[in-house]
């Protein structure tokens, strides 16, 4: 068998489509959008192209996309940006405890600051708690940082219940941001008349480049910007624009949006086959986070116990299997502050592996993987037993 | 004749080897560089070897010295806000230059407004240079930060930079120089210029938009400002962008072994430009330092003429150039350099940016130097001003 790549929510593939708009800006209009002759010009309409292409598609207008370096960029401008411009309508700032590393890295630290800072729990399957929401939001609530699908298990957040309790406090200062990096080619994303403020995407999840994302600002949202110099981005972003980046993001939303509905069917079966075909060839395995025919169709977490994951991610490996046991950028500390969120048992934590699909995904991929971890699971096991 | 592209200081296109060398990570090698299995290993190999090349580019003594960032505008942020953060307990005083980028000015602007630091910008003279001395005099006891640019984007001088930085040595003063203009077109070595951090951009050696790094000298502490994954060795988070920063390591070896040639080559070409536009239009006047000067850069002033329609003309003529620097070339205000650098508002608003790029060939520069004094001619004719002096 091929390489078969299950890691597709630690980076995509590049689809061609894509690669292809990417080389207009690299050989052709290369100027720099700023410039104000014609290779400029056209390299700024590019651009514009791009942005319309992203606001399209989740029902946003052009002038309301940033585009950034990525996904960590954009949540790190919509937490650091808030703090900055909201500061004097209090110090309260809500997430919930299973956010990704660039969500919750700027909100730790900024409780070292003195800012006073809620993780919401979440339960088993990886929802966040409504109720404690309800709970501890107030007049001096600034920021409610919450993200859409959660990367390691695939759990989707009930995102209109949390716009139905913020909305009460947009008056005294609050914006409300989604991070959707892993949400954004699965789900429908809908902005017009939401009350989300800010929305952060990310373009090597979703088969465009690397080092390419965006945050929507909704208009009339003030944000101090985190990179300054010159005006680029409305000046919410200074530093000459990545174009062949950000075109190549806009044809990836622009082919995940308008192909959305056949690959999320596709991602969706091919999951529940794996989902099965696990719980019947296997003994002592336990699905993570949501029903199988609820979480995000991409993403499954199971454990298999009595095995380290680490241990069985290269043992899959040695057949061509490519998986992680959580989220890439953690995948060196071996603990995921996810599972344990969510009271999963230290053994349990320990066998967890990922698996995220892709449309690129077959079903003969998926047996494969199917038949190789019947082959191997028991093998470990006996050797660790 | 094929369009001229003449502002290769605003950006330069991506060679096609460059572009060669990206392309497998788009769709082979296309791993999170932060994964543990081979599709991750291998991209991490690809960094690791662009990284080399990067600080070999700049004479750095290890590759881990190099921070990759989303381009020269994020590395400046990192290092200013960066080194300023993480020694705010010693003192809150930062000295920079009347004449840096935007890159530079802002965070430190930012700095003032939202954590009571004090800025000294020192002023530069006629020609764009820096006193090593005023730099020397500036320095106070709570002075934790001293930034001054290699070389200028709109006037190409080249500041004293190892002088400057023998100076913070002695007093023990973080140093940082933004070289996004001079790798690339001229020699840059760390270690010989006494800094602490150096900035460099891809897009202005060839290289794609969007990739930048920032040297940090081994054992200089930073506070990071993109928090998230621990990528880059804490300093800068984010999945890396492994296509651009591979783009960067061979744009980097390609200049590296073509520095002499391409340098020699450029100063050829661009005296020839100034000594052209000398001896066919009167009244003009080089802005900058006439040696002390990148090799890839004219900025001119002619007289009696708006920057703006100028470029319009040499547009419509097939000629890209500029009449300051890009990111504010929206804006009717005058350069913050030509300002300081005293040069009149009326002579400020008369000048023209010609910039140099490793694939401008002689008969181009020829073709300019006919085109141009035939538009100035044209747009002085239908000026008032220049009339009435006439007359
Ligand atoms: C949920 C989530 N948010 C943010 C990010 C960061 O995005 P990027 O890798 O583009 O910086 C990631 C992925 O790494 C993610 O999964
Ligand atoms: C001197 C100088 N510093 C910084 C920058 C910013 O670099 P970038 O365009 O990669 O953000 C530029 C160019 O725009 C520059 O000329």
């Amino acid at each position: 068998m091929e390489e078969v790549y299950l890691d597709n929510s630690a980076t995509t593939k590049v689809k061609d489509k894509v690669i292809e708009t990417m080389m207009k800006p690299m050989k052709e209009v290369y100027g720099n959008p700023s410039s104000l002759h014609s290779m400029g010009i056209e390299a700024e309409k590019l651009l514009k192209k791009a942005r319309r292409k992203v606001a399209k598609a989740i029902r946003a207008d052009a002038e309301e996309i940033i585009f950034t370096s990525g996904g960590t960029e954009a949540n790190n401008l919509a937490i650091k940006g808030t703090i900055n411009t909201l500061q004097r309508y209090g110090n309260h700032l809500i997430t919930t405890k299973i956010e990704h590393s660039s969500t919750l890295h700027p909100l730790q630290d900024l409780e070292k600051e003195g800012w006073e800072v809620t993780f919401l729990d979440v339960d088993e399957k990886g929802i966040l708690d409504l109720e404690q929401l309800a709970e501890v939001i107030s007049e001096d609530t600034i920021l409610v940082s919450i993200m859409q699908v959660n990367n390691e298990v695939g759990s989707i957040q009930p995102i209109k219940e949390v716009e139905k309790i913020v909305q009460d406090y947009q008056d005294s200062g609050l914006y409300l941001h989604i991070d959707a990096v892993q949400a954004l080619d699965k789900l429908e994303i809908n902005l017009s008349n939401s009350s989300i403020d800010l929305l952060s995407m990310s373009g090597h999840k979703i088969h465009g480049p690397k080092g390419s994302g965006a945050l929507y600002i909704a208009d009339g949202t003030r944000l101090k910007s985190l990179i300054t110099g010159g005006g680029q981005e409305f000046g919410y972003r200074a530093g000459t624009e990545n174009v062949a980046g950000y075109v190549g993001f806009g044809e990836a939303v622009k082919l995940a949006t308008t192909e959305v509905e056949a690959d999320v069917e596709q991602m969706q079966k091919l999951k529940e086959e794996l989902a099965a075909g696990i719980k019947d060839g296997l003994e002592g395995v336990q699905i993570n986070g949501p029903e199988v025919t609820a979480g995000v169709p991409h993403i499954l977490n199971v454990s298999f116990q009595g095995v380290k994951g680490e241990v069985l991610v290269h043992a899959l490996e040695a057949e061509n299997i490519y998986v992680s046991t959580g989220s890439a950028c953690s995948s060196k500390d071996s603990k995921s502050h996810v599972l344990a969120a969510m009271g999963l048992e230290q053994k349990a934590m320990e066998g967890a592996i990922r698996f995220s699909l892709s449309s690129f995904t077959s079903k003969e991929e998926i047996s494969y993987t199917v038949e190789k971890l019947k082959e191997i699971v028991p093998r470990l096991r006996q050797i660790t037993g | 004749m094929e369009p001229i592209y003449l502002d290769n200081a605003s950006t330069t296109p991506t060679a096609p080897e460059v572009l060669a060398a990206m392309k497998p990570y788009f769709t082979d090698t296309f791993g999170n560089a932060s994964s543990v299995h081979a599709f991750g290993r291998e991209s991490k190999e690809a960094v690791e070897e662009a990284r080399e090349k990067v600080a070999d580019l700049i004479g750095a003594d290890e590759p881990r010295e190099i921070i990759f960032t989303s381009g020269g505008t994020e590395a400046d942020n990192l290092a200013i806000k960066g080194i300023a953060m993480q020694n705010r307990e010693q003192g809150k005083h930062i000295i920079t230059s009347a004449i840096e980028h935007h890159a530079v000015l802002h965070p430190c602007e930012y700095l003032e407004e939202y954590h009571g630091f004090e800025v000294t910008s020192i002023p530069v003279d006629e020609e764009g240079l820096v006193n090593p001395l005023d730099v020397a005099e500036a320095v106070r006891d709570d002075t934790v930060l001293i930034s001054i640019m290699l070389a200028n984007n709109e006037v190409g001088t080249i500041q004293p930079i190892a002088e400057i930085g023998k100076i913070a040595q002695q007093k023990g003063i973080c140093f940082h120089t933004d070289a996004v203009q001079a790798v690339g077109s001229i020699p840059v070595d760390v270690n010989e210029l006494n800094v602490d951090l150096l900035s460099l951009s891809g897009h202005k050696f060839n290289a794609p938009k969007g990739i930048g790094a920032l040297y940090i000298r081994k054992g200089t502490r930073i506070v990071p400002f993109m928090h998230g994954g621990a990528q880059e060795r804490g300093k800068r988070a984010s999945t890396e962008n492994v296509p651009s920063i591979v783009g960067m390591g061979k744009a980097a070896e390609i200049v590296k072994n073509e520095l002499k040639e391409k340098q020699e080559k450029l100063t050829r070409l661009r005296d020839k430009l100034i000594e052209g536009i000398e001896e066919r239009i009167d009244e003009v006047q080089l802005n900058g330092h006439r040696n002390k000067r990148l090799p890839n850069n004219v900025n001119i002033s002619i007289r009696y003429i708006e920057g703006e329609s100028l470029l319009l003309n040499l547009d419509l003529k097939g000629i890209a150039a500029s009449s300051g620097s890009a990111c504010t070339s929206g804006s009717l205000d005058p350069s913050h350099v030509l300002l300081a650098m005293g040069i009149s508002h009326e002579i400020a608003h008369g000048s023209l940016r010609l910039t140099l790029g490793k694939y401008n060939t002689e008969a181009e520069v020829e073709h300019v130097l006919d085109v141009l004094p035939k538009i100035v001619e044209k747009l002085r004719a239908m000026s008032p001003i220049y009339n009435q002096k006439e007359a």
